[in-house]
């Protein structure tokens, strides 16, 4: 029994020690943010590799769920004679949740496992060491470029998200489940606050920042080859989807609750 | 411990360059440095030979500041650099230039970009000024302009390598690091770098400190060698010397013989 406990007591202990690591980590970024060398070059390269490539992924996932999530809630509220809710429903979820949740996720499993296995293959070549060798600090170099274009790029992302995300429910609502198309805009617009796309971009911004966080963190402490790289890149996307999701949760209660 | 032609005393002659004093190390259980004592003077070119899993690595890596040790001294110019933080350490590297094992070239910029990185984002050079510079290396080390545009995964090792010797003397360090300069590279490229290696030491008047287990390469760039076995510099002296000394870490490790006091971890698979 003593074991037992003795056991969940050093996970923990453990648990506390990887939040300290990552927490230092992520500090000693972006405390070199404060004084030069800046790389602008560099901040705009993350930002194009973060957004601009990230769109055809994150257009494509947000029309589609925009239009599943039509036909599931005219289904749902058909049974209550509330059809006229659809609209509404789509632009909420769309703005509040699953933009930024899917764009997060997309953009995790996309930039995050990018960012992980470069850094983690230049940890493995000795490449970060020779950044140090040349003078130049790698935290600085490599991890807050990125850290800043993920906190910039993905609320940007998200904003196309939320556009095409109510775009697919327009489309399957005009298309086929025979809404007028001004009335379906005006329900649409009716409901929608400032807030809903403002919480939006604010969690966007939060996930573009973990994901950018979790690649750089296990890329950079990748070891052991091949392997090593491969581990770190499994890591970096699983730990940036369970913080999206935890995330958002807390967000989500600090906003609306 | 053995140890010959012991390093000159620092009463009779100019404090060294480098000075390691009671260094150790450790990875979890395994010690890997011991209490190493090494001194390299201004302008020598030391050569630290010892088998694989020595701790060879592990020391230019403490020496260069890319690694803490758990105990002991690390002088550079009189300067103690252990405990160091990052920004006192910032000065400190810009007399430090390094030749990694596996070169440690940068995929995604050029060969010249390679050259000239730490002069532009170390020391603030303008790139065109830097460009020049770096071309100027490149030929220095043998390779044409032609190949300035390339990426370094367009080039063979052995030019790998030399563009990796001409980013470590393109800022015209007082200090050069040698990290198994020859390994993985066919005898006359092998050589070819060796000479290459001489050439750049002497012509900046650098100190330099290689490390490898390829006895050719350490006669041909060493002025001085010293053998680490078990985290212990054992043997020292005049490169000359090792082939008389009768040291038996030296005499097993020069000639290769896998009997001797130096036993190979064998793990059963």
């Amino acid at each position: 029994m003593i074991g037992f406990i003795g056991s969940i007591g050093a996970a923990f202990l453990a648990f506390l020690a990887a939040v300290g690591r990552l927490a230092l980590f992520a500090g000693r970024a972006l405390g070199a943010g404060f004084s030069p060398p800046y790389y602008p070059r560099l901040i705009l390269r993350q930002i194009v590799d973060i957004g601009y490539y990230s769109l055809p992924v994150v257009g494509l996932t947000a029309l589609f769920t925009g239009m599943v999530l039509a036909l599931q809630s005219h289904t749902g509220f058909s049974r209550f004679n509330a059809e006229g809710a659809v609209a509404t429903v789509v632009v909420l979820s769309v703005t509040r949740e699953l933009g930024p949740v899917i764009a997060g996720l997309m953009v995790a499993g996309r930039v995050g496992a990018s960012m992980a296995a470069e850094i983690g293959t230049m940890r493995v070549t000795e490449q970060i060491d020779a950044l140090t060798t040349l003078s130049t600090d790698p935290l600085r170099y490599l991890v807050l470029p990125r850290l800043l274009a993920g906190f910039v790029t993905l609320p940007c992302l998200v904003l196309v998200a939320d556009i095409v995300g109510v775009f697919g429910g327009f489309l399957v609502g005009t298309t086929k489940l025979n809404f007028n198309a001004v009335s379906y805009l005006t329900q649409t617009e009716r409901y929608l606050e400032t807030m809903d796309v403002v919480s939006g971009l604010v969690k966007a911004a939060v996930f573009g920042f973990i994901v950018a966080l979790m690649g750089c963190y296990h890329g950079y402490h990748s070891r052991g080859g091949a392997e090593g790289v491969g581990q770190a890149t499994t890591h970096a996307v699983v730990s940036a989807s369970i913080l999206i999701l935890l995330f958002n949760y807390f967000l989500t209660q600090a906003f609306f609750a | 411990m053995i140890s010959e032609a012991p390093i000159r005393s620092p009463g009779s002659s100019p404090a060294p360059k480098i000075a390691v004093t009671g260094l150790r190390k450790s990875f979890g259980q395994k010690q890997v440095l011991d209490g190493v004592d090494i001194a390299c003077h201004t302008g020598e070119s030391l050569v630290i030979i010892g088998g694989s899993g020595t701790g060879k690595s592990v020391l230019i890596k403490c020496i260069l500041g890319l690694m803490r040790p758990d105990s002991g001294s690390i002088g550079i110019d009189g300067v103690e650099t252990v405990g160091l933080g990052r920004a006192a350490r910032a000065p400190l590297m810009l007399k430090f230039g390094m030749l990694f094992q596996g070169s440690a070239l940068f995929d995604s910029l050029s060969v010249w970009e390679n050259v000239a990185f730490g002069l532009i984002q170390g020391r603030g050079m303008k790139r065109q000024e830097a460009r020049e510079i770096a071309l100027r290396k490149l030929a220095a080390v043998g390779l044409g302009p032609e190949i300035a545009a390339l990426s370094p995964a367009e080039l063979s090792g052995g030019m790998q390598k030399r563009v990796a010797l001409a980013r470590a003397i393109a800022a015209e360090p007082e200090i050069l690091f040698f990290d198994e300069p020859t390994t993985g590279l066919d005898p006359i490229m092998a050589d070819v770098i060796n000479r290459l290696i001489v050439d750049c030491v002497r012509g900046l008047g650098a100190t330099a400190i290689s490390i490898t287990h390829d006895m050719t390469s350490a006669r041909k760039i060493g002025d001085r060698i010293a053998m680490l076995h078990a985290g212990h510099i054992v043997w020292q002296g005049p490169a000359a010397e090792i082939e008389r000394t009768d040291n038996p870490f030296v005499d097993q490790f020069v000639h290769g013989r896998a009997e001797g006091p130096i036993q190979m971890e064998v793990r059963a698979a």
